[in-house]
């Protein structure tokens, strides 16, 4: 096995290897450097600053904003989906009517028929589906406000354009379009727990609702933390992105009502012609995904030993 | 609709006891009227979100077939007559043949791209044993929990600067680099649960490395290869943030970047009805596959979460 073995590995390693320490790693160190500069990104001309930056950035009001949005994002936005998927997962797992000679608890019917539909906006553009919300949340000829007139409420909230209500109602659309895979992703987890666990325990007098918390959810959780991770760290970068450049005005929302950290990096970036202010920003948000991830796994890996 | 009547917990010696007499596991009536109520209850939170997942687009198909003046007068009224014209509209004046070409061709090059560097690399990371082997891997992997914003800013100048900004091969390569850490990953892990015999086999009879590789190792390593391409393939064809800082030449925009860029100027000549079809054109070759490939798809989608 040994002939030619580092020739093999060096030739297979160096394409995939190069292209992405050229596209990937390499712009990364650059930008942690480029936070120590006043580049501009318009010309190449650039001085250090050391921690002017920095600095600027914990006196910059709108960044604060954007931080308190962005762990909104990270630490609700998964909270609210992940237990909606629950809850659907479970009915849709344990809701069924127990049929003659059948186990004692099973799936409603047509449980493949609702994990279909719920998934259905998971395999849609952020983007377009983003696009979508902003028509139906058009106060005047969107399809939600037009709802509400149908079934005779009079408030016709302004939604988007409400500096109180646009956050939520942009969160809203995330999870919309993320509950459907985390009640597939459950449900695959629930299918595998045995059923006479559930048997035994109903026997016992449990009730449905205390089988969940202290059959499903401990039996879970693995699979709910790792997507609490997955779904923080979308929420911070490339989601968050791309409903709040789309869907609010300014971008960024009335009164920067919706901006969150990883917009604010692109605005900086290509809009204000502040570079080294944006990778500023950048290194902040890097250091908000690391601890959240942490967190999320040390706070995880405690709940488990009580069990 | 959502009934707050919880059944009341079953009394715990209720159960004990009849499990203590020895009776045979039959469901007691007051577990299975629980179980009645709770079937109904799940039916109808089920329903009700399947209603809420499939109205808002609905709605969108709805009004790409009607004129501009139903659409702001009567949102949820059904198209008078269907205009088909929308349609064509849309396909022809407002460029999404040419969103549609852009992105068939990034998609494609940088889906088959991901494959091949990913395979290479995951197996000899998998498979070989050398120095710095971890530390490769490890740097793959990170790339997953790094906001990609953060490099993006720098990664703007990095491409420019190569001649490669505005351009489709500049733009597989970035998509390339940044799909390799979960391809990597998930190949990786891959390969580790291949056998090794008939590759040793194999390579005993005289195959070089890179022969095994091509033709033992990734036609064994198909499954793994369809649900890492799916990931990415809807991953790639649904990107925003990539596009949107790489690629701003009016002519190279991609299917949802494009679409962002008509609701913007679609506002200005007031034609919402050529964009509804441009958005129920983009979200339907993506739904219809699902539907064909529903199996594939979800395996795909939620095998990195699971991992």
């Amino acid at each position: 096995m040994q002939h030619g073995k580092y020739r093999f590995i060096v030739g297979f390693l160096a394409l995939p290897l190069g292209l992405y320490a050229l596209f990937v790693v390499w712009p990364f160190i650059q930008s942690i450097y480029y936070s120590f500069t006043d580049w501009t990104g318009l010309s190449p001309e650039f001085k250090m600053v050391g921690f002017g930056n920095y600095s600027r950035m914990l006196d910059d009001e709108i960044f604060w904003k954007s931080l308190q949005h962005s762990l909104l994002f990270a630490l609700l936005l998964p909270l609210v989906t992940i237990s909606l998927a629950l809850f659907f997962a479970f009915m849709i797992n344990v809701g069924g009517r127990k049929r003659r000679n059948g186990p004692v608890v099973t799936g409603v019917r047509g449980s493949s028929f609702y994990k279909i539909v719920y998934f259905f906006p998971q395999v849609l553009s952020i983007a377009i589906v983003a696009l979508l919300f902003a028509f139906a949340y058009n106060p005047d000829s969107g399809a939600i406000n037009s709802v509400l007139r149908g079934i005779g409420l009079d408030v016709q909230p302004l939604w988007l354009g409400d500096p109180d209500l646009a956050l939520w109602a942009v969160m809203g659309v995330l999870v919309w379009s993320t509950v459907g895979f985390f009640v597939v992703l459950f449900s695959a987890g629930m299918a595998s727990i045995p059923a006479e666990m559930y048997e035994a325990a109903l026997l016992d007098g449990a009730n449905r609702f205390t089988t969940f918390f202290r059959i499903t959810l401990p039996l879970l959780w693995d699979t709910v933390q790792s997507g609490w991770v997955y779904m923080g760290i979308l929420a911070l970068g490339a989601e968050s992105f791309a409903v709040v450049q789309i869907m609010t005005t300014g971008p960024g929302g009335p009164d920067y009502s919706t901006t969150v950290m990883v917009l604010y990096v692109y605005q900086k970036a290509f809009r204000d012609g502040q570079a080294a202010y944006a990778t500023t920003i950048g290194v902040a948000l890097l250091v908000v995904t690391l601890a959240f991830a942490a967190v999320v796994m040390r706070l995880g890996r405690r709940e488990r030993l009580e069990y | 609709m959502k009934t707050t009547e919880t059944p009341a917990p079953l009394p715990a010696e209720s159960g004990a006891v009849l499990a203590k007499e020895g009776l045979p596991p039959a469901v007691p009536p007051k577990e299975k009227r629980e179980g009645t109520v709770l079937n109904v209850f799940s039916h109808g939170v089920l329903v009700i979100w399947a209603i809420m997942v499939v109205m808002p687009l609905l709605w969108a198909v709805m009004t790409s077939f009607k004129d501009d003046r139903s659409i702001f007068s009567s949102p949820w009224s059904l198209p008078g007559s269907l205009h088909f014209d929308n349609w064509s509209r849309a396909w022809t004046e407002a460029n999404m043949s040419d969103y549609f070409l852009n992105t068939v061709l990034v998609v494609g090059g940088s889906l088959i791209g991901t494959l091949v560097l990913g395979s290479m690399a995951a197996y000899v990371l998998a498979r070989f044993d050398f120095p710095g082997n971890r530390f490769i891997y490890y740097l793959f992997i990170g790339g997953m929990s790094f906001p990609i914003m953060l490099a993006l800013v720098p990664l703007f100048y990095v491409v420019n600067n190569m001649g490669l900004l505005n351009t489709i091969h500049g733009l597989i390569l970035v998509y390339v680099a940044y799909s390799l850490p979960f391809t990597v990953f998930f190949l990786t892990a891959f390969f580790r649960t291949l056998p090794t015999s008939i590759a040793e086999a194999a390579f005993v009879d005289g195959a070089s490395h890179s022969r095994t590789f091509f033709q033992i190792m990734l036609p064994m390593a198909k499954p793994g290869l369809v649900s890492v391409g799916i990931f990415n393939f809807l991953g790639q064809w649904n990107q925003y943030m990539l596009p949107t800082v790489l690629n701003t030449d009016p002519d190279k925009r991609v299917l949802t970047q494009g679409l962002v860029q008509l609701a913007v100027s679609q506002g200005y000549k007031g034609d919402w009805s050529g964009l509804f079809a441009g958005l129920v054109m983009a979200m339907l070759p993506v739904l219809a596959a699902y539907v064909v490939f529903q199996r594939q798809v979800v395996q795909g989608l939620t095998a990195g979460a699971l991992k």
